[in-house]
């Protein structure tokens, strides 16, 4: 288990008092301090780790929340930002004397401009919630991470969320204009606007994807663009890992990119079959689902040349959609992975390494041996196109030790994510799971200049402390003295 | 001209930085010094360049990958890439014309001062495509951020700090970008328009539309009015189709002509390095980016300053060349500031660049973060000071 700090005895002593402090701000039903309405707020995605809150306040506007950082400033309480509480890597993870800052009541829609391609949402809007305001109009929000029905936007832009089409569209970083800022002093301030690439220090990419380290954010300006004339996709099955690597390299050799490209290997396949009897080739050690988009004359043009290319590899089957049932039916498994795996175990840890993609099918046989050295078995599912690999690790939460177990192979396949030249997480983040493994991407020295800029926005480290870096090296002690 | 200093490696760039730390001593920041004329003049006694820092390190066109030592000329990574029929995504204008200097731009220069052409509408800026990179900070200690993948969040993103920081954070020494395959062939539409209103909007519908436009720019034409030019960049069968639908849609707005490859590929060029904008020596160019509905009235303030210009990235980037005067630098300033945008004086007299406020100032509390920020990377403040804001 990845340690919290011990809550500080004189801010917990101060319990009532900042309840008080909290209800004057956020008025009627907003703060919340009885236990068990508090529970709900315990936890997130990450749901091994529980730690009920000291208080849980839900503003309505970004004044509260100006007010309610202001107040937590001055009296040196710690604060932990929540949207819809979907992190998978504990971002939203109370501590015993943190004050839970949920933006989940902030959901309007402010504007939306399609003659100049933007909307103005609050942070507590969902991420489909975007799409679903202009899809009447033939526009979307690029950015779909698998939690998108719930997750909010002001969550996405902390974490700096991707999804299964970022290959092509990028992620939430590469889809924002702006974004109304709260400092951890109160003070609001408007970064970027309805324009691309403001002059000046990039503060709009240095915020995105912070996980609440450095401030919140109320307000969000965000790209929308023109959807596709369609999109189908196909499927493709290969008898061993390597060769479906090599297909995918081939692929984008040829100069397409396809606007999904997904990667699952044989458990996963099994797994995802027996969920959904999606018609997944159960005699494949890999299989791919590619998406293409345009009109179904440029589907047509670019599933034959990925089918061409494919043929090259000797194939076990290939499968191209003929309509968008059809495209939907492939995708069925696919979308269904996580809960077709929670059906065979009863509990599983998903991981988040990116690899070079060349590095695909050395990293998948180490860890095919990994998971037989600890008895538990995985099911890997990578967004092929960018290298984001996310192995999910069965275990069984009732027993510490096949948990004990979980934790110490996900920390392994990180750390062989790292020595093959890739990163502890593509989209999910540090949170409080990846926190202790930081020092096997960055040296201490690099992990002091970050930390430094935190303290740069954050000089008391109130700001979601104990994500993000290792509790040892921080200048502000975290813990109970 | 200031004392020089070209180390060999990164290594030598950390020393050198580490020497100045300790002992003070201002270092202006540069590669091939193509953009010494942007934003404002360094005032430092030496000039570390990173011209010897050259070379790819790494290209992997099946992983969208490329590194490459802070000093690598541009064209050099332009030729690798499209040997494998890639290209760089954002497009970097070449500012050579702008700034009448010989010497290709280099990578470094590039993010940091992230410029990016007409391709950035679509598919992003330059910093947008910065995976990773290894920098020497203020104190002389070689650090990295990002890495070379293409989808990583871990710890904060120091790489799209540093780009567009013009070197006042810390001396890039190497950069790992995305890069995307360059589309088979391409084509442009161009609507004849009478006014910048009516041709923002043949650029708005165009990017509203499902084809996948990938540059929207209005540029004055021989007949007084505008021409709206739409790109597609895709599979032959693609573009064919795309601006045949492409072109039915525009109708309404004036007669289109389709250009073909040859002609879109010199035409965008153009755009990319801001010829249309005609500049004289000893005029100032401005760059202002906008909502696009409000680049026509930025056109309008050049124009009221017996200037003039031309609208990219759908209308929202305007480039505008006029009287190098304090005056006109705040009639410019202050109508982008009046329609929410950003505006950067990019070429100016040295006496104005040093008299006027370059970039917008920030916000109070904003600028006290900024100022803790670039204390947190580089505390003894030799790195480009005075590049940005004066006395920073």
């Amino acid at each position: 288990m990845i340690a919290l700090p011990a809550p500080k005895p004189e801010i917990l002593a101060r319990r009532e008092e900042i309840l008080e402090a909290l209800r004057r701000i956020v008025p009627g039903d907003g703060v919340i301090g009885d236990a068990t309405r508090l529970k709900p707020y315990e936890t997130d995605g990450l749901a091994a780790y529980r730690q009920v809150p000291l208080a849980v306040v839900l503003p309505r506007t970004t004044e509260e929340v100006a007010a309610v950082l202001r107040w937590c400033n001055a009296n040196g309480v710690r604060v932990v930002p929540r949207g819809a509480g979907t992190s998978l890597s504990g971002g939203a993870l109370p501590l015993a004397d943190a004050v839970v800052i949920g933006l989940m009541r902030m959901n309007r829609i402010l504007e939306i401009d399609l003659e100049d391609r933007f909307a103005v949402v609050e942070a507590g809007v969902t991420n489909i919630g975007i799409t679903k305001a202009v899809e009447g109009d033939g526009f979307f929000y690029a950015p779909d991470p698998s939690s998108q029905l719930a997750c909010m936007i002001g969550g996405n832009v902390m974490m700096n969320s991707g999804g299964a089409h970022c290959l092509k569209y990028g992620v939430t970083a590469n889809n924002l204009l702006g974004v109304k800022f709260v400092t951890i002093e109160g003070e609001v301030i408007d970064i970027g606007g309805a324009h691309l690439d403001a002059a000046g220090f990039d503060w709009l990419g240095l915020i995105t994807g912070s996980e609440g380290q450095l401030g919140l954010v109320t307000e969000v300006t965000v790209r929308i663009l023109r959807g596709p004339e369609g999109a189908r996709a196909m499927l493709a099955a290969f008898k061993g890992t390597e060769i479906a690597g090599a297909a995918v390299d081939a692929i984008i050799g040829s100069g397409i990119i396809p606007v999904a490209l997904e990667f699952m290997d044989k458990p996963c396949i099994h797994a995802c079959e027996a969920f959904a009897h999606a018609g997944y080739p159960l005699d494949a050690e890999a299989m791919l689902i590619i998406e293409v988009e345009g009109s179904v004359a440029e589907q047509d043009d670019l599933l034959n040349r990925i089918k061409a290319i494919c043929e090259r590899f000797d194939p076990i089957s290939l499968k191209v959609a003929e309509s968008a049932e059809q495209s939907l039916a492939i995708w069925k498994g696919r979308k269904g992975a996580f809960g077709a795996v929670g059906r065979i175990s009863p509990d599983y840890l998903c991981m988040d390494g990116t690899i070079p993609t060349s590095e695909l099918p050395f990293v998948l046989k180490r860890i095919g041996e990994m998971s037989t050295q600890y008895g538990l078995g995985v099911a890997n599912v990578f967004h092929a196109g960018d290298g984001n690999l996310h192995p999910l690790i069965m275990f069984d939460a009732n027993d510490p030790e096949s948990f004990r177990k979980a934790e110490a192979f996900g920390a392994d396949i990180l750390r062989l994510c790292v020595e093959v030249g890739g990163c502890l997480t593509g989209e999910h983040g540090v949170g409080v799971e990846k926190r202790d493994l930081m020092t096997v991407q960055f040296t201490a020295r690099e992990l002091d200049q970050q930390r430094a800029i935190k303290t740069a926005f954050d000089p008391q480290w109130l700001l979601n402390p104990s994500k993000v870096f290792p509790l040892e090296g921080a200048p502000v002690p975290l813990a109970a003295e | 001209m200031s004392a020089t200093l070209a180390p060999a490696d990164e290594a030598a760039v950390a020393a050198a930085v580490a020497a100045a730390h300790a002992a003070r001593e201002p270092l202006a920041i540069e590669g091939n010094g193509t953009k010494r004329g942007l934003l404002r003049p360094v005032q430092a006694a030496r000039t570390l360049s990173l011209r010897n820092l050259s070379g790819i390190t790494l290209y992997s066109p099946a992983e969208l990958v490329l590194s490459a030592r802070a000093g690598t000329p541009i064209p050099e990574i332009e030729a690798a890439l499209a040997e494998k029929g890639q290209q760089l995504i954002a497009e970097p204008p070449d500012t050579r014309a702008i700034f009448g200097t010989d010497a290709p731009a280099t990578l470094g220069g590039i993010v940091a001062t992230n410029l990016s052409g007409p391709r950035r509408i679509t598919w992003g800026s330059m910093r947008d495509h910065v995976l990773g990179i290894r920098f020497v900070n203020g104190q002389g200690e070689v650090l990295r951020s990002g890495g070379r993948v293409l989808k990583n969040v871990t710890g904060l993103d120091l790489c799209k700090l540093l780009s567009g920081a013009h070197g006042t954070l810390g001396v890039l020494t190497e950069i790992t970008l995305k890069v995307l395959p360059a589309g088979e062939t391409s084509a442009t539409l161009r609507v004849h328009v009478p006014d910048a209103a009516a041709g923002v909007r043949v650029l708005s519908a165009g990017l509203g539309s499902p084809f996948g436009v990938s540059g929207a720019a209005l540029v004055p034409d021989a007949a007084g009015g505008f021409a709206a030019c739409l790109r597609l960049e895709d599979f032959a069968p693609s573009v064919t189709y795309r601006s045949a639908r492409l072109a039915e849609d525009l109708a309404p707005h004036g007669d289109v002509a389709v250009l073909d490859a040859d002609a879109t590929r010199a035409l965008w060029r153009e755009i990319r390095d801001a010829a249309p904008l005609a500049a004289q020596p000893g005029e100032a160019i401005w760059r202002v980016s906008v909502r696009p509905s409000a680049g026509p009235a930025m056109l309008a303030a050049a124009d009221a300053l017996g200037g003039r210009g031309f609208l990219d990235w759908g209308g929202g980037l305007a480039w505008l060349a006029g009287p190098a005067s304090e005056a006109a630098h705040g009639a410019i300033a202050a109508a982008a500031a009046a329609a929410g945008g950003t505006c950067t004086l990019f070429r100016a007299p040295e006496a104005l660049r040093l008299s006027v406020a370059v970039l917008p100032d920030e916000p109070a509390p904003l600028a006290a973060i900024g100022r803790r920020v670039k204390a947190a990377l580089d505390p003894a403040g030799i790195l480009n000071p005075g590049r940005m804001r004066a006395g920073a």
